[in-house]
């Protein structure tokens, strides 16, 4: 078992999403940053996409009722474990009654604990993931508060490389952020098309697992046309421009919406939005579902080669 | 098929088979959700229906954007007919009215209608399931009698109860599960739009279906609580 003992500012249990339901209106959820949730995985010596804390802005405290091997993955949060600090990505054994205690975030904005062997959370429609929205999945379809106990499912003592078990970071968390066209680009004017990729947007306020509100120049659509559509698909990444200022979709968002989408952010990319926090800024760039494909291979070509080299590395 | 093709990022694309919200785009909307299960294409993976589209997502690693568009102009749909397309009616057991239905006099009231005649002209129609969306099991259902539509509420209640059957507009809808919300509410169904058994989800209606109400006593509501 881990006792919270402090929640931090939002921490949920999430893992690859709840697929396969959006035709009845269920929102995918899942983690916000698929990249940094599989490196805490691949660090845990589990599946890419099982089910973990995925830890916002502010970090919790969580004491180990029992030993066992945990990573982090993600922004690092200052973490410390038993009062030794702790890199923002690694795994470690943690012993019963050891604290692990986490700051705020810095270079980015959110981190995944992962426990090797999986957290003893049941599936709801094939998934782990928190539904916040509905109130369902997760630990009893909220966020942690202070004194939920969570329960190991096959807690493990030990794992190859310990304790040099850790890596660098996987991307680049500045670099521009990258846009395939569509589906509704044609709505758009030319100008607004070049406003959108030339400018540099702000993250408002309203940023959460719904989606980020962006604040810039605001994007023309073609004369006479409405931003209004009659509702279809949303995926993760899809941009909506209701007034001239982009919200990008992100992973708990509604399954269906109504408002003209000028592109959509590629998955290889979608880590970088979700690191960021309110304030900061950020630069777009199209390219083609090529491009966007080659580049979603090549971030997973990545995560394989790490776990090739943790499954090498063994200093036994 | 010849419908436009729109990219939705490098796992997804619309297939957009129409421009308005009526019963011959919904009917494209389900032959097309037919003839992609019915083709098996490798690499699909989950199939959004809207009103006028369908989102189609797929895993680029088992077929890349080029052959999945090769594949989708190949598609050949049989188009369904008006009758055949209509065929799975679901009843919605509800009973209108008293605490389930707080809202039943005013929409009467409203309308210059007697409570009674509100129930029987809900309960009279067949409604068409256009889509799900908003949340979990929400039905966007069209085909109500403008006889009896309503604003909305002018400030929305804090919680609605799951099954709650209600009015905005000239729209009529179920609540799926307990929210905020702003609909008139003539009545409660113990019927449940979705449920989690283990691992899996069933729910009450899918894109296609056609709803009828059946008006229901309190006392059978009671007995079918917890149905699904």
């Amino acid at each position: 078992m881990m006792e919270i003992l402090r929640p931090g500012l939002l921490t949920t249990v999430q893992d690859g999403g709840r697929m396969d339901y959006q035709a009845f209106g269920v929102p995918v959820c899942g983690a916000m940053d698929w990249i940094s949730l599989a490196a805490a995985n691949i660090l845990a010596g589990n599946e890419w996409d099982t089910g973990a804390l995925e830890i916002t802005g502010m970090g919790p405290a969580i004491r180990f009722e029992q030993d066992c091997v945990f990573a982090l993955a993600g922004a690092d949060f200052s973490a410390t474990l038993a009062g030794q600090p702790l890199a923002p990505n690694g795994a470690w054994l943690a012993h019963k009654d050891d604290v692990l205690e986490m700051g705020a975030a810095k270079g980015g904005f959110r981190t995944y604990l992962a426990v090797a062997g999986g957290l003893d959370i049941p599936k709801v429609m094939e998934s782990q993931s928190t539904c916040l929205a509905a109130g369902f999945g997760g630990f009893e379809g909220r966020a942690l508060k202070k004194g939920d106990r969570i329960g190991l499912r096959e807690p493990q003592l030990w794992l190859k490389g310990l304790p040099q078990r850790m890596i660098d970071p996987l991307y680049d968390p500045d670099a521009p952020v990258r846009v395939v066209l569509g589906p509704q680009n044609e709505a758009f004017s030319q100008q607004g098309i070049e406003t959108f990729f030339e400018s540099e947007y702000k993250l408002g306020v309203q940023c959460d697992r719904m989606g980020c509100r962006l604040e810039g120049p605001s994007i023309a659509l073609k004369e006479g046309r409405s931003p209004n559509i009659l509702s279809d698909g949303i995926v993760m990444g899809s941009i909506q421009i209701p007034n001239g200022q982009p919200i990008v979709m992100m992973a708990d968002r509604q399954t269906t919406g109504g408002y003209v989408k000028l592109g959509t952010v590629i998955t290889a990319d979608l880590p970088l939005m979700a690191q960021k926090r309110p304030g900061d800024t950020v630069r777009f760039e199209q390219v083609t579902v090529r491009q966007a494909q080659a580049a979603r291979l090549y971030r997973q070509r990545k995560l394989k080669n790490l776990q090739g080299e943790l499954d090498r590395f063994d200093r036994w | 098929m010849n419908y436009p093709i729109l990219p939705c990022g490098d796992c997804a694309v619309t297939v957009q088979v129409g421009y308005e919200i009526s019963e011959e785009t919904n009917r494209k909307v389900v032959s097309l959700m037919r003839a992609l299960a019915e083709a098996a294409i490798p690499g699909l993976r989950e199939l959004v229906p809207s009103y006028s589209a369908v989102c189609v997502h797929y895993d680029p690693e088992q077929i890349s954007y080029e052959q999945l568009l090769e594949r989708l102009n190949d598609l050949e749909i049989k188009e369904l007919s008006s009758e055949s397309a209509s065929q799975k009616i679901v009843e919605i057991p509800v009973c209108y009215g008293g605490e389930y239905g707080p809202d039943l006099a005013f929409v009467a009231e409203h309308n210059g209608l007697s409570p009674e005649e509100v129930v029987a002209i809900h309960s009279g129609g067949t409604y068409l399931v256009y889509m799900l969306g908003f949340l979990p099991g929400f039905a966007y259902m069209g085909g109500m009698d403008e006889r009896i539509a309503t604003p909305r509420l002018a400030s929305p209640r804090a919680r609605i109860p799951a099954g709650s059957v209600g009015i905005a507009g000239g729209q009529t809808g179920i609540y799926p599960l307990a929210s905020p919300g702003g609909w008139q509410l003539i009545g409660r169904t113990p019927v449940k739009m979705f449920a989690m058994e283990g691992e899996t989800g069933r729910f009450a209606l899918s894109a296609g279906d056609r709803v009828k109400f059946v008006p229901i006593s309190e006392e059978q509501y009671r007995e079918m609580e917890g149905e699904v």
